[in-house]
């Protein structure tokens, strides 16, 4: 039994609720940074596949769902969110644990497009940047993660020491959207 | 004056504003230009170098002349132009460069000393002396020229950036633009159409011409709600598109909350970036005034202001209305006038086969030669023939032609070309990749031509981008010939202004010229015309026209000058938006960071991390004494400190080991599983990029640790040597900064402190110095490491980072019961002094091992990045300025970091510099400052007493050269 008090990053922080945006905080689960050795990323997909129900996932791009997610990273990684890794995953690649490591916050709305507008320099229209296309890029200053994760839905991360400010940046643009109409 | 069954605004909406300080009714929908002239008043500024009176010239973003300050105290915005600003509830507006008031203006006596004052004026006057330059002649004129100002306080108004992306941007909401954003709408195109103005439709607003036999307003409202209810197209009003930049990036900015009252969240400007795969310039055209005496007064405005006032805003700004043009296209002002009902008593046309008139008199072949009225027009002279009579007028409308807006496409380096039959410049096709130029921004002028050339931009953008354009549907229009024979400037005595903004008349051009500033570049840098808020809109064309005759060229040799973003002006506060405030950078907290400030710890900035600086204690009012008790807390007992922000990089693979012993020039690959070794980095020209510790978590898992400012900076390292040298070393690393909070536990009490919370207690014999191991500290798997910056018995114990808050706040209290408690940045540093450990105000960017006396640590059995370069004999000369330790040896016992070394009996000069100090801080353990420093042979001087002298701060200390290891040199305490 922990004597230790767990905190989440965004604690005290959200969620927060503006013209029809909520950005609130996630729970993602057990969060791993799958990054596959020399020539094993397929034999880590078929792993993957095997164990959580998803592929490696191809830049840009999410695989799983809910609960169990493979987001693209940056340069060939890929984190795990949601179950405890497989041990079986670390013949194929190296696993660093990350659930501490990293903020993470549901932007959620009609207008949650037009708010990530005023923080994400990428296109991130319907059109283009559908469920399941991610992002690794900056969020206002910071160098952050963006996921679709519903049609009126986005995954945001960020380093967790930056939570504060991720949610002043957000909270801003919010009421910038909301002002307006 | 308003006129009866004119304009588009709803007479029943008044709405109150303030110029001046006087309030004025205008109707919803005016521009402060519109509603001022609605309201009789026809002065509103003075002129920026002569203080003459000045009133509005037109009716658009392009206006020199009615620039006036808006709102009060944080939230003042100067030279906002009337003919933009929209009148709103509670809008005070005031002028500017007059004073006392703007009817009369001291100041004005410039214009009597007028003839002194041309081109060049201040260039040949204010030469000598030389000195009275920046002192005495520069603010003088500059308080007497100029603008508005500033309020000084800091701006109250917020500012937001944000980006768009889009298919097709059509720039510009005239006929060819609705008509492009029709035609690439219903293909079902993602098109942005933005217009800077807050109602769309351009000219087609302002012109009483029909579209498929209705008024052209109607249309364009018509195809605006088409457009609307188009999801695929987004209307952006009130947005002028700035600039035109690399790859389909265009710079816009929107006027979001200027309009309104002040409302809390509100940004009063967004600035746009917005990227499209191809554009539609489709930007208008602006009329240029003509140049003859005295053309500068309130009441002579461009024509085509005149008509758009009377049919978009229902005002007429006089009651006797007059002409005078080089082209057909203004003699529709004189037909609209006169059928609203207004007085038009002559229009004055230059060309001997200019066209007549049923409705009025033209005067044919004649000119007008100058103008009368204090404050405002009240007559001009006309000239025909030999003849000269006086005509009594309060306006007179003007148009030397029309200038297509080129300025887009010029963006990228472009230029435009000329157009004999226009005489006008047009875009060069493709001076911006991707980006189409249509309607009268290209030379078409009529309004059926720029319907269709609107329409082919858009199906030639669609066909790029392999979207089905619909069944061509092009309504009909006017479809007038534009007839113009060129007219610049009226022959005569007086001055003829033509950039109204500058007071740049064509005397101006003519004396730049002959003084040799031939070049079109020059004679704008000589005369400043062309320059400040309007960049010469309505007077760059007609100015390098003169000049061309001056010095007997054409046009088209002579030129342009250069186009450059942004079209209209930008507030630096909108291009910069967000980053005021917390908006500046990112702020990086620890999770002890709350726990931290409930103790009243300040904050010190590390990068972007906070760290605490002290813990003041009860009684304790200056951080010294706080330091002092923190130093002594950590060597008596134990201290706790967040060393959370040390970067933290988690090294798996095979080859983990070779990239270490690549990177570091000591070796990792021999390091025991379950050990920690201390780790110097270099540059690959050899110098010292960082140091930390290094632990060996298993055979193929290591733990590097960096310092807390080089975390990025090694990361990017490790990726560069992985990526660009050694990509096929099987190795793997990641940031795990974030994912550990950790603390250091240190003193003499720190074993006893720890088995009080860790599960299984630890034995002497485990845990020797540098070892490191998984651990479960109360009830939560951690890591342990036992290593020290503070020379004590010490270790670093992390956890993951969210049960951080809760284990500082139980690792304190356990230390506070102990005699112990937190320490911070200033007793860390002391501690780490004492013990000649080394920062980054030691490994500098400028320092090589062999300086920091650890040139051994570079092994000779292996290769590292850096060693090579390492051995230049440059870098490993015994006269180096070299670390040392300092203490006081006279009378003065302060040492401060910043300060130099000099021989005892050299003088402070930057000849005699032998060295300086990099850290200095008071040690409470040994009753003395201690300081580290670069001293030129340091090591072979050690008790040699040398002189510091800290220039900025006005010490000199003389101080003994001893071993930078003040305390425990033996290193007893950090393993027993």
């Amino acid at each position: 039994m922990a004597e230790l008090v767990a905190k989440s990053p965004c604690d005290g922080l959200l969620p927060l609720t503006l013209g029809g945006v909520t950005a609130s905080e996630a729970d993602l689960g057990t969060l791993t940074m799958v990054l596959p050795y020399c020539g094993r990323q397929k034999a880590l997909s078929q792993a993957l596949q095997a164990a959580h129900g998803m592929a490696f996932p191809a830049p840009n791009r999410a695989t799983g769902k809910a609960g169990a997610r493979g987001l693209w990273f940056g340069r060939e990684g890929a984190l795990l969110a949601g179950p405890d890794p497989d041990p079986a995953l670390a013949e194929h690649a190296a696993l660093s644990d990350q659930s501490d490591a990293w903020a993470a916050v549901r932007l959620e709305g009609a207008g949650a497009e037009d708010v990530l507008a005023r923080l994400v320099p990428v296109d991130l229209r319907a059109a283009v940047f559908k469920r399941g296309h991610t992002v690794c890029s900056q969020v206002a200053h910071m160098s952050g993660s963006v996921t679709r994760v519903g049609e009126r839905a986005f995954m945001i991360l960020v380093f967790r020491s930056m939570a504060a400010t991720l949610v002043h940046d957000l909270k801003t643009a919010m009421e910038a959207v909301a002002a307006r109409g | 004056m308003r006129v009866a069954g004119k304009g588009l605004l709803d007479r029943s909406r008044s709405v109150p504003f303030r110029f001046d300080g006087v309030r004025y009714a205008g109707l919803e929908g005016d521009t402060l230009a519109s509603a001022l002239l609605a309201n009789g008043v026809r002065l509103v500024g003075r002129s920026f170098k002569y203080h003459r009176p000045r009133g509005i010239l037109t009716a658009g973003s392009e206006e020199p002349n009615a620039l006036v300050t808006v709102g009060t105290g944080g939230r003042r915005t100067p030279n906002t132009r009337a003919t933009v600003q929209e009148i709103h509830q509670g809008l005070e507006a005031r002028s500017q460069n007059a004073w006392p008031s703007l009817k009369h203006d001291l100041l004005s006596l410039n214009n009597l000393a007028a003839p002194f004052f041309g081109a060049g004026f201040y260039y040949k006057t204010f030469m000598w002396p030389k000195a009275f330059w920046e002192r005495i002649y520069e603010p003088a004129i500059r308080r007497a020229a100029g603008l508005g100002a500033l309020s000084g306080e800091p701006d109250a108004d917020r500012y937001e950036r944000a980006f768009a992306f889009c298919d097709l941007l059509v720039i510009g909401a005239g006929p060819a633009g609705l008509m492009a954003a029709l035609v690439a709408g219903r293909a079902g195109a993602d098109v942005i159409l933005a217009d800077e103005e807050a109602r769309m439709g351009g000219r087609l607003l302002a012109e009483t011409e029909t579209i498929e036999g209705r008024p052209g307003h109607e249309w364009a409202e018509a195809a605006l709600a088409e457009l609307a209810a188009t999801e695929n197209v987004r209307l952006m009003t009130r947005t002028t598109v700035a600039g035109a930049y690399d790859q389909g990036t265009f710079a816009a900015l929107e006027r979001v909350g200027h309009h309104r009252a002040p409302q809390e969240g509100l940004p009063v400007e967004c600035f746009w970036r917005i990227v499209a795969k191809r554009a539609v310039l489709a930007a208008g055209a602006l009329e240029r005034p003509i140049a003859f005496a005295d053309n500068d007064r309130p009441g002579i405005m461009t024509a085509g202001a005149v008509r758009a006032y009377l049919n978009r805003w229902g005002v007429s700004p006089g009651r006797r209305v007059s002409v005078f043009a080089n082209n057909d296209d203004a003699h529709r002002t004189a037909r609209d006038m006169v059928k609203a009902g207004v007085d038009v008593v002559a229009v004055i046309d230059s060309r001997a086969d200019a066209p007549g008139s049923d409705l009025f008199e033209v005067h044919r072949g004649a000119h007008v030669v100058g103008s009368a009225g204090r404050l405002g027009l009240e007559a001009i002279t006309l000239r025909s023939g030999a003849a000269e009579h006086r005509v009594e007028t309060d306006c007179l409308a003007m148009s030397g032609g029309w200038n297509p807006s080129v300025h887009l496409s010029c963006h990228m380096n472009g230029r435009p070309v000329w157009r004999e039959d226009i005489v006008s410049f047009v875009p060069t096709p493709g001076a911006v990749p991707g980006m189409v130029a249509a309607g009268a921004c290209n030379g078409a002028f009529s309004t059926q031509a720029c319907l269709r050339e609107g329409a082919e931009a858009a199906r030639g953008a669609l066909e790029e981008l392999g979207i089905k354009p619909p069944k061509p549907d092009l309504p009909m229009a006017e479809d007038t010939e534009y007839r113009i024979a060129p007219l610049w400037a009226v022959a005569g005595k007086g001055r003829a202004w033509l950039d109204f903004q500058n007071d740049v008349t064509v005397k101006d051009v003519r004396q730049a010229a002959a003084e040799n500033y031939r070049s079109v570049e020059h004679m704008k840098r000589y005369t400043t015309q062309g320059m400040a808020t309007d960049q010469g809109k309505s007077s760059n064309v007609a100015a390098l026209a003169v000049l061309a005759d001056a010095t007997g060229r054409g046009i088209p040799e002579t030129g342009t000058t250069t186009f450059r973003p942004p079209y209209s002006p930008i507030a630096i506060a909108a291009l910069g938006a967000g980053g005021q405030g917390k908006g500046f950078a990112p702020e990086r907290l620890t999770t002890s960071h709350k726990a931290s400030r409930e103790r009243g710890a300040p904050m010190i900035e590390a990068g972007l991390w906070y760290r605490p600086s002290y813990f003041p204690a009860p009684g304790e009012s200056n951080w010294r004494q706080s330091c002092d008790r923190e130093v002594t807390m950590v060597r008596a007992a134990v201290g706790i400190c967040d060393v959370s922000t040390l970067g933290k990089i988690d090294i798996q693979g095979p080859d983990a080991g070779r990239l270490l012993d690549f990177v570091y020039t000591n070796m990792f690959s021999t390091l025991k599983v379950g050990r920690v070794r201390y780790g110097l980095m270099l540059r690959e020209d050899g110098y010292v990029m960082d140091d930390g510790t290094t632990a060996r978590l298993g055979e193929d898992h290591y733990l590097m640790t960096t310092t807390t400012a080089a975390a990025g900076e090694v990361m990017r390292h490790l990726d560069f040597v992985h990526q660009g040298l050694r990509p096929e070393w099987d190795v793997r690393f990641a940031s795990v900064s974030e994912q550990w909070a950790q603390f250091a536990v240190a003193g003499p009490k720190s074993r006893d402190l720890l088995n009080g919370v860790l599960d299984a207690p630890l034995e002497a014999d485990d845990w020797p110095f540098m070892a490191c191991g998984a651990v479960r500290v109360l009830g939560v798997a951690g890591r342990l490491f036992r290593i020290s910056f503070s020379g004590e018995h010490a270790y670093e114990l992390a956890v993951p980072a969210r049960y951080g808050d809760s284990l500082f706040r139980a690792l304190v209290a356990r230390a506070e019961g102990m005699g112990g408690g937190a320490y911070g940045m200033e007793a860390l540093n002391v501690l780490r002094i004492e013990k000649g450990l080394i920062t980054h105000a030691e490994i500098h960017g400028r320092t090589t091992a062999f300086d920091i006396g650890m040139g051994r640590m570079v092994s000779a059995k292996k290769d590292c990045i850096g060693k090579t370069l390492s051995q230049r004999p440059g870098l490993t000369d015994p006269e180096r300025e070299r670390l040392v330790g300092l203490k006081p040896a006279g009378a003065v016992k302060l040492i401060t970091a910043g300060g130099h070394l000099f021989a005892q009996d050299a003088a402070p000069v930057r000849q005699n510099d032998q060295g300086y100090v990099t850290s200095a801080g008071f040690s409470s353990t040994l009753g003395h400052v201690v300081a580290l420093g670069f001293l030129r042979r340091g090591p072979d001087r050690i008790g040699e007493v040398v002189k510091m002298v800290d220039h900025l701060r006005g010490v000199e200390t003389l101080c003994e050269v001893v071993d930078p290891v003040f305390f425990d040199p033996e290193g007893g305490r950090v393993r027993g």
